[in-house]
């Protein structure tokens, strides 16, 4: 899980401005996107005339009726605009404090030999930059020349500085963050509108949220169940007329509402916009919301075992005596020449002596001299202060060493180093002089946890894919020990490519994550592409995620959060769809009672009146929505099983639910208006 | 008895439904069996008279094109034949030309699988009209629904191609209606149906006067009447009529032979499917539905009518106003649920008569179109319901929903909306329309919430293609031929169309592998998911209209 604070779900501020926006989404002309609650308006609307006019209408003996129906329809379509409204909220606060970084950057761009300052915005791509220390990174772009730490907190939330040279896979830099050592010189590679702040922007803010095709497809469904209903209640006029049942229009407005779907209507993009935001308050951005559908969908996830199954670090996890040496020995003095020593390795081979509980005489370090670890030498060490070196380090080195001094090599040393080769490890070497006493095994070590992770996956249907460098012998041992169920030995580029063709050939849609410029063609072929954020431009541009966290093993929490947002979406649809029972138990009776007395055995909820009956389902109607915004925001809670208990969990929940809650809460809600009624 | 009676006729369906379905899978699945031999030569010579040369599969677009034009040249003749059947052979009656708007609601009655008879058939049409348009429109078009349903369920279970209408057609014909309709023809013979093309019987009755007797080849017309879930009746009162249906066995018999068909196409699809719990889950779905409407209309006849009770007159045997006492409640319940299921329309009781509580099960039947329904289209509307509820449930499994292996996206969804969108249109604004018009109220032969029902009945009958009449309603005017037949019209097309496009929209969709994170369906879960489906978006539409018609009416005769 990423250390980033999760931001607060809901504050005054954002409760306010949303507040304020569902007023103003009132307006038909935006409110016509939403079909559902655009019916709904065009009701209040009617039911407003027949209060303001009464007379034109004869409705002068039911203005009060009229009155309660079109302050609950009002309400019933303010609380769908404040649902959507507040879950735009967080994303327009999150992009009002990112424009905030945007403005004002002047860069110092590079014409020729001359600086010539020029405000951000005029930068276009191939404009090489100087960034110093404290200055602001103008524009996206890539290192071409110098080293330097680069506070990225306005992007990721994540305070610690990262390394930015020039070459290689850390080259990349976002405009908007801050130099806080050095001066890099960069070539801008995105043009004004264009870079990824700008998108973050637009993402965040919703502002080119289009609807998924997941999203089209339930709204057609819903606009057709509307446009079923106004065939129903339009007809029931004239059909009751013959039968001498006069239909008053509020009443029919009534009905109406409640059977259209509007509980799932007015939440609808509230789930879609609150899903994305999940995504980035989880420090991921999404480039569409596709992208988080598709990646509830995923059938196939690719996974680099370094770093993402593994630390990638290596870690020490057994000492290998040589030459008859005692393992309590070699065990001490591999401690000693680590205790210095700030590397993972180092720090690895402390904690693994802890772990076994054997001692060493820490006083030994003491005023001795540190030796760091160095490319040409590939040893590090101490020199103790009474004369005697200690070294560890790569099998070869310390050969050298010892036999420069004299010393002699133990003869079953390259065995033993071998055999730790081979599956794998890496062999470290402890002597002291000429004198060498084992072997540390260092080991590549599977996350904490990832067997569990996989364990669920499995369990959702999803396959997971190694991709590993190493030869087949040693990818084989770490992929039993994490628990995968494939994996690709001696990877390259090209062949994770041909994994993904293969399997998306089956039909399935493949996950992957990557940060290298080689891995853009994957990444770009993927259904679901995570890159991360201290990865290259090319492999962020090719993916539709950006991990802002760079903690590829993110995507596993991803495809959950796409899970849970159709699953929600899914919930709520059947709730809303249910609930239409209860309702026509309510109100059908309702209608029909006044002329025809004996209609009153279908009141089975025993409801007070039927304008009682019919205020009450209007109630229910209207305040079912608010009641489910925070299940919309949050999402309905997922825990990785398989499809039919999931299914028979949520129906039970979700559908079974759907048609007993409307019948109890409309006849809690009847119990009170029936006291004014 | 009476119950024992029913569970005995239900038993006999479960049974026959697997070798039957087998058999069906077998004429339509396109690989090699022992059909060929028996039917392959006939086909062929068939094939090369109409030049059927290239038999390959077809695009969706082209096989709902080709039902389409061969619907309308089959429309075409059987108009003009009508209009001139005066001055054609085989009319010893001496029987006139049909009226304009009688023959245009009679062969869209005919070619939609409806069968609504404004007509009366001893009076209306000649021997050679009953052969040459009746009896051919309810093999053509019972073999043009099945073939129809046959392509959506090879698009849905991803075959090469929805397949080739002509061929489905022809098969349709040669390999399961013509021979059955021989072996019911045969049976109901044996069971004393008439089976004439001598004119009307001349008797001289006990009081000394002189009776026109009807007759005429009844037994032929009376098999493929149910065998093609038509329903039209050579007599006015068709299937209650003594030569229609003479005896319990006879009876048993026509309701086998409409229900045997629609019953075994679940198997089928199960076959397709290569996986029979799906058929039987459909199939379950469709049982379950069947049994419940059939218990409420056979409890309500039993239970007779207060009114009638009230007068205290023995209330032992029922509610048997209207009912023939050869059939009984048991039998006549029987029939009128099998009939409107399947979509047949043929009567054995006079529907107006049956109590308000019974007549909520034909109506029910008839406005969800989908338990077991006729021609195979019963089948792709409960398919359609299933892609419904796959696509309502199927997201909370956290995927996108997949049907079979594919996913259901925007366009499906549409064509669905479509599909599901028409049914309650020209059901509800007709019926509204014809109680804002003189034209539709002025036919209502019993006013009141009976008068209701009745309009109602007539438009639910005509949008389901079932063609049952509740009668007492004066339909043989302008209006009613009219706007029954564009409703019958459209009942018929439109959702044919949308859902073979449908099936040739799934049928180009790359399957999704099934793991286990996959959305099941063919499992009880599904099976409950379905009817709830069914019930909630099918039928709670049609409620308020219920409530006022049959449900008022009982509740005022209480």
């Amino acid at each position: 899980m990423s250390t980033v604070q999760r931001k607060k779900l809901l504050t005054g501020p954002i409760l306010l401005s949303a507040a304020k926006d569902s007023v103003v989404k009132l307006n038909p002309v935006t409110l016509m996107k939403n079909p559902v609650m655009f019916v709904v308006e065009v009701g209040t609307v009617i039911v407003l005339l027949m209060v303001l006019a009464p007379g034109y209408f004869n409705a002068e003996h039911s203005v009060g009726f009229n009155i309660s129906v079109f302050f609950i329809l009002l309400f019933t379509v303010l609380f769908a605009n404040f649902a959507e409204a507040l879950a735009e909220g967080r994303g327009k606060a999150q992009a009002d404090s990112l424009k905030k970084t945007k403005q004002d950057i002047t860069a110092n761009k590079l014409a020729g030999s001359a600086i010539k300052q020029v405000p951000a915005s005029e930068l276009r791509k191939g404009d090489v930059v100087l960034v110093s220390q404290g200055e602001m990174i103008p524009g996206d772009g890539e290192v071409i020349e110098g080293l330097a730490s680069v506070d990225e907190s306005a992007i990721t939330g994540e305070s610690a500085p990262v390394i930015k040279e020039a070459g290689g896979d850390f080259g990349s830099v976002t405009g908007g963050t801050r130099v806080v050592s050095d001066q890099i010189k960069l070539r801008i590679t995105s043009d004004p509108g264009e870079s990824f702040l700008d998108r973050m922007i637009s993402l965040v803010e919703g502002a080119k949220r289009q609807k998924t095709p997941n999203e089209i497809a339930l709204n057609t469904l819903l606009i057709s169940l509307t446009i079923i209903f106004l065939i129903v209640v339009v007809t029931l006029r004239p059909i009751a007329d013959y039968i001498g049942v006069q239909l008053e229009i509020p009443v029919m407005i009534a009905l109406l509402v409640c059977l259209i779907p509007t509980t799932i209507g007015g939440l609808l993009s509230a789930i879609g916009i609150a899903g994305m935001d999940r995504v980035t308050q989880f420090n991921v951005l999404a480039m569409s919301g596709k992208a988080v559908e598709a990646a509830g969908d995923i059938n196939t996830m690719i996974l680099d075992k370094t770093g993402t199954i593994t630390f990638g670090n290596r870690m020490a996890s057994e000492f290998v005596t040589v030459g008859g040496e005692s393992g309590t020995e070699l065990a001490a003095w591999a401690a000693v020449s680590s205790l210095k020593d700030e590397t993972p390795e180092g720090r690895s081979v402390l904690e693994l002596s802890k772990k076994l509980e054997l001692s060493y005489d820490g006083s030994l370090a003491e005023g001795g001299a540190f030796v760091e670890f160095k490319a040409e030498t590939r040893m590090s060490g101490i020199d103790l202060h009474d004369g005697r070196l200690v070294r560890k380090g790569a099998v070869d080195s310390v050969k050298k060493w010892v036999l420069s001094q004299g010393g002699a090599v133990p003869a079953d040393l390259d065995s033993n180093s071998d055999a730790i080769a081979r599956l794998g490890g890496t062999p470290l070497a402890v002597a002291v002089d000429n004198r060498i006493y084992g072997l540390i095994y260092l080991k590549d070590t599977v996350k904490p946890g990832m067997k569990e992770r996989f364990d669920e996956l499995r369990s959702m249907g999803i396959k997971t894919i190694m991709c590993t460098g190493d030869n087949p012998l040693t990818a084989a041992t770490i992929a039993r020990e994490a628990g995968v169920d494939d994996f690709i030995a001696e990877s390259t580029p090209e062949d994770k490519i041909a994994v993904i063709r293969r399997e998306q050939n089956e039909g399935k849609l493949v996950a992957m994550t990557g940060d290298g410029t080689n891995d853009a063609p994957a990444l770009a072929q993927a259904d679901v592409g995570l890159a991360m954020n201290s990865g290259t431009t090319a492999a962020k541009e090719a993916a539709n995620m950006v991990d802002l966290d760079s903690d590829p093993s993110k995507i596993i929490e991803v495809v959950a959060i796409g899970k849970q947002l159709l699953m929600t979406r899914g919930a709520l649809t059947t709730f809303s769809i249910a609930n239409d029972i209860a309702k026509y138990f309510a109100i059908i009776p309702a209608m029909f009672t006044l002329a025809i007395p004996e209609m009153e055995a279908l009141n089975v909820m025993g409801l007070g009146s039927p304008s009682s009956a019919i205020i009450s389902a209007l109630i229910f109607n209207a305040i079912i929505i608010p009641l489910l915004i925070p299940l919309a925001m949050r999402g309905v809670s997922y825990k990785p099983m398989s499809s039919t208990k999931l299914l028979a969990r949520n129906i039970v929940i979700y559908g079974l639910g759907g048609v007993v809650v409307p019948f109890a809460g409309i006849k809690l809600i009847d119990m009170i208006v029936r006291i004014w009624i | 008895m009476g119950i024992v009676q029913i569970i005995a006729v239900i038993l006999i369906l479960v049974l026959l439904v697997k070798p039957a379905g087998t058999y069906l899978y077998h004429v339509f699945s396109g690989e090699p069996n022992r059909t060929d031999r028996i039917f392959g030569g006939t086909e062929r010579g068939i094939y090369r008279l109409i030049g059927l040369k290239q038999r390959g599969g077809m695009s969706w677009k082209k096989y709902a094109v080709s039902f389409i034009v061969t619907n309308i040249a089959l429309v075409t003749f059987s108009y003009i034949l009508l209009r001139l059947q005066k001055g054609l052979p085989l009319n010893p009656g001496g029987i006139g030309n049909m009226e304009e708007t009688l023959t245009f609601n009679t062969v869209i009655s005919f070619i939609t699988n409806t069968n609504l008879q404004h007509y009366s058939g001893e009076t209306g049409v000649s021997y050679f009209s009953q052969m040459a348009v009746m009896t051919m429109l309810m093999f053509t078009s019972a073999a043009s629904g099945f073939s129809v349903a046959v392509a959506f369920v090879r698009g849905i279970t991803g075959r090469s191609s929805v397949g080739n209408f002509f061929e489905d057609f022809v098969k349709a014909h040669i390999r399961v209606f013509i021979p059955l309709a021989l072996l019911v023809t045969l049976a109901l013979v044996g069971l004393h149906v008439p089976q004439t093309l001598k004119p009307a019987l001349e008797v001289t009755t006990l009081e000394g006067q002189s009776q026109q007797i009807a007759i005429g080849p009844i037994a032929s017309l009376e098999s493929i009447k149910h065998i093609g879930t038509n329903g039209g009746g050579f007599f006015g009162a068709n299937s209650a009529h003594p030569f229609e249906n003479p005896s319990p066995l006879s009876n048993v018999l026509e309701i086998l032979s409409m229900w045997l068909l629609p019953a075994s196409l679940p198997y089928m699809y199960g076959k397709f499917a290569k996986n029979k719990r799906q058929g039987w889950m459909i199939f379950g779905a469709m049982m379950t539905l069947f049994v419940v409407l059939l218990g409420l209309n056979y409890a309500a006849e039993s239970a007779g009518n207060p009114a009638v009770n009230a007068m205290g007159i023995d209330a032992s045997q029922g509610s048997m106003e209207g009912k023939e006492v050869r059939f009984g409640i048991a039998q006549s319940a029987l029939f009128t649920t099998v009939t409107t299921a399947a979509t047949t329309g043929s009567v054995n009781n006079m529907h107006d008569t049956l109590t308000p509580l019974g007549s909520i099960t034909p109506l029910t039947l008839m406005m969800l179109n989908n338990v077991f329904g006729g021609k195979g289209v019963g089948l792709v509307n409960m398919l359609m319901y299933a892609i419904l509820g796959v696509f309502l449930c199927g997201l909370m499994v956290g995927r996108t929903p997949e049907f079979l292996g594919r996913k259901i996206e925007a366009r499906e969804m549409k064509l669905i909306a479509i599909a599901i969108l028409i049914h309650p249109l020209i059901i509800l604004v007709p019926t509204a329309a014809a109680f804002l018009t003189d034209l539709g109220q002025g036919s209502i032969s019993n006013p009141g919430f009976h008068g209701m029902t009745q309009v109602l009945y007539e438009y639910v009958s005509s949008a389901a293609n079932n063609g049952s009449g509740f009668e007492g309603l004066a339909d043989n005017t302008s209006f009613w031929n009219i706007t029954t037949g564009i409703v019958m019209l459209l009942g018929r097309y439109v959702s044919i169309i949308a859902m073979l496009a449908v099936a040739g929209s799934l049928l180009r969709k790359k399957p999704v592998p099934e793991t286990i994170g996959t959305f099941r369906t063919d499992n009880g879960l599904f099976t409950g998911i379905l009817i709830g489906t069914v019930l909630i978006i099918g039928a709670l539409t049609f409620l308020p209209v219920i409530v006022l018609g049959p449900i008022a009416e009982y509740l005022t005769l209480r």
